[in-house]
């Protein structure tokens, strides 16, 4: 609570240095892209392989382009993008600051008058937000292209097939919606890997541990603030 | 004026200082000296504010370092010297020194003479201004951290066990700097060692033992003394000296 209040301060007290969230931005992006891709892209080819079968039973094989997009732009695609941001992104988050607390590195910021909260924790917080939705555009994508490949070329679907339905069923508020649950994970994944890393205690061991905490709780946070969101913004009209 | 007034610090059940006082003499080097564990780096965080004592106060020009909200106040006042030097391992030597300038918006040219200055102050040259940390030597890393600290020309300096991990030649360069610092800037120095060698530096040796001062003197009456406390910690000696005078704590 209290580093949430420190935080929220030093959001509010100071102007925000662009460079450092661009920065954060860059770093986190570059370290979680290619494996954002990989995953995207197996994921879109898995569900088209696990998801002909049942479709050719009720006949709607041309829906399956459909069903990879809107699963992907609705669901795999920020989900996966945060599982995998959390393992790459917010673990380093987590063992750099926690190694900064132990080596007194934080405290060395304090005594300089830097306030570590502004140097530290918000230009990870607004740049690992502001780059979850970039990051989950990849996925996504990659997702559609892995399903596509699986269905042309192993399932014996034309592209035709694929894509025709595709902007039938989805919508641009699908992906927008898709967009804003991407910010929230980048939001939930900094917020704890900073707050685990920054009460880091002990040595080596204190490190690990907080690694280890960061990347289990920004998991479960980020399922638990998936159902939330999805409710919220795909809430199904009964 | 830095006074201590029954300062006490409990972690997990144990008191670690125990009624500390202790008044520091302005513009004097003092050092506070004690085995490994007595808490000598706590009492130091404890003057800059880093740690809150559990009871008691602690006073800097009269300002309550306990009550204060505003740590920026003890900040601009008070330097502080880590004990690994905690220099920032992505930030290069400028960039660590200069760090304080350049966060308040201070551009490149500006910050550049005066990380100059504050290194030339501890004997570095600008070769290794874009240096990292990690390609300096223990020695030179804590004299960056000295300068670093000397970034907001400081009336105090607090030094936690400035010569640790560094051999006899370099933690002699170090004191000689903190001793040449002391005088030139006039600066209240407190330094937390258990190195003896410091003691022909310093004006003032305080013995920091079971949570209390035991021993409170001038630096030139330290191998004089016949404080057992201080008899047995300076001989390296783990039990009562054979001729003890004992005496009372000169607190």
């Amino acid at each position: 609570m209290l580093f949430f209040w420190q935080t929220a301060r030093a959001l509010t007290n100071t102007r925000l240095k662009y460079t450092k969230i661009v920065e954060q931005m860059y770093v986190i992006g570059v370290e979680s892209l290619a494996i954002t891709i990989i995953t995207g892209a197996f994921a879109g080819a898995v569900l088209a392989y696990q998801s002909f079968d049942g479709l050719r039973k009720f006949g709607g094989e041309e829906l399956l382009g459909a069903l990879v997009a809107l699963s992907i732009t609705r669901e795999l695609g920020p989900v996966l993008t945060g599982l995998m941001v959390t393992g790459r992104a917010g673990s380093s988050i987590a063992a750099e600051i926690g190694t900064m607390r132990i080596t007194e590195q934080i405290d060395a910021l304090d005594t300089l008058r830097i306030n570590p909260y502004q140097y530290l924790i918000i230009p990870r917080i607004i740049g690992a937000t502001l780059i979850m939705p970039f990051l989950t555009i990849f996925a996504m994508i990659a997702g559609v292209l892995g399903g596509y490949v699986i269905a042309t070329h192993i399932l014996g679907l034309t592209p035709d097939e694929y894509t025709a339905h595709i902007s039938e069923y989805i919508d641009i508020f699908d992906v927008i919606g898709g967009l804003i649950k991407a910010a929230a994970f980048g939001f939930v994944i900094s917020w704890i890997s900073c707050y685990k890393g920054f009460n880091t205690r002990g040595g080596a061991r204190g490190v690990g541990l907080a690694t280890t905490n960061s990347v289990v709780a920004s998991s479960i946070l980020i399922i638990i603030t998936n159902y939330f969101l999805a409710m919220i913004l795909f809430g199904v009209s009964s | 004026m830095i006074e201590l007034i029954n300062v006490r610090k409990k972690f997990d059940n144990r008191w670690i200082t125990n009624g500390v006082n202790l008044k520091i003499p302005d513009g004097k080097m003092t050092i506070i000296i004690g085995r490994s564990g007595e808490g000598k780096s706590i009492l130091l965080k404890q003057i800059i504010g880093l740690i809150k004592p559990t009871i008691g106060r602690i006073l800097i020009d009269d300002i309550d370092t306990t009550k204060i909200r505003n740590r920026d106040l003890v900040f601009e006042k008070v330097g502080y010297v880590f004990q690994s030097a905690a220099l920032l391992d992505s930030l290069t030597i400028f960039e660590n020194v200069g760090l304080p300038l350049l966060e308040k918006g201070a551009p490149h040219e500006t910050a550049l003479p005066i990380v100059k200055e504050k290194l030339a102050l501890v004997n570095l040259s600008e070769e290794i201004l874009y240096k990292f940390p990690s390609e300096l030597s223990g020695g030179m890393q804590k004299r960056v951290g000295l300068a670093r600290t000397l970034i907001h020309n400081p009336q105090i300096m607090l030094y936690d066990e400035p010569t640790t991990g560094l051999d006899p030649v370099n933690a002699r360069i170090v004191h000689e700097l903190m001793a040449s610092m002391q005088k030139k800037l006039n600066l209240t120095s407190v330094v937390v060692s258990h190195d003896i060698e410091v003691f022909q530096y310093a004006d003032y040796v305080a013995l920091l033992q079971e949570g209390t001062i035991k021993y409170f003197d001038d630096a030139s009456q330290v191998w004089n003394s016949n404080n057992p406390d201080l008899y047995r910690f300076i001989r390296g000696l783990a039990q009562k000296p054979l001729n003890t005078h004992w005496c009372q704590p000169t607190v």
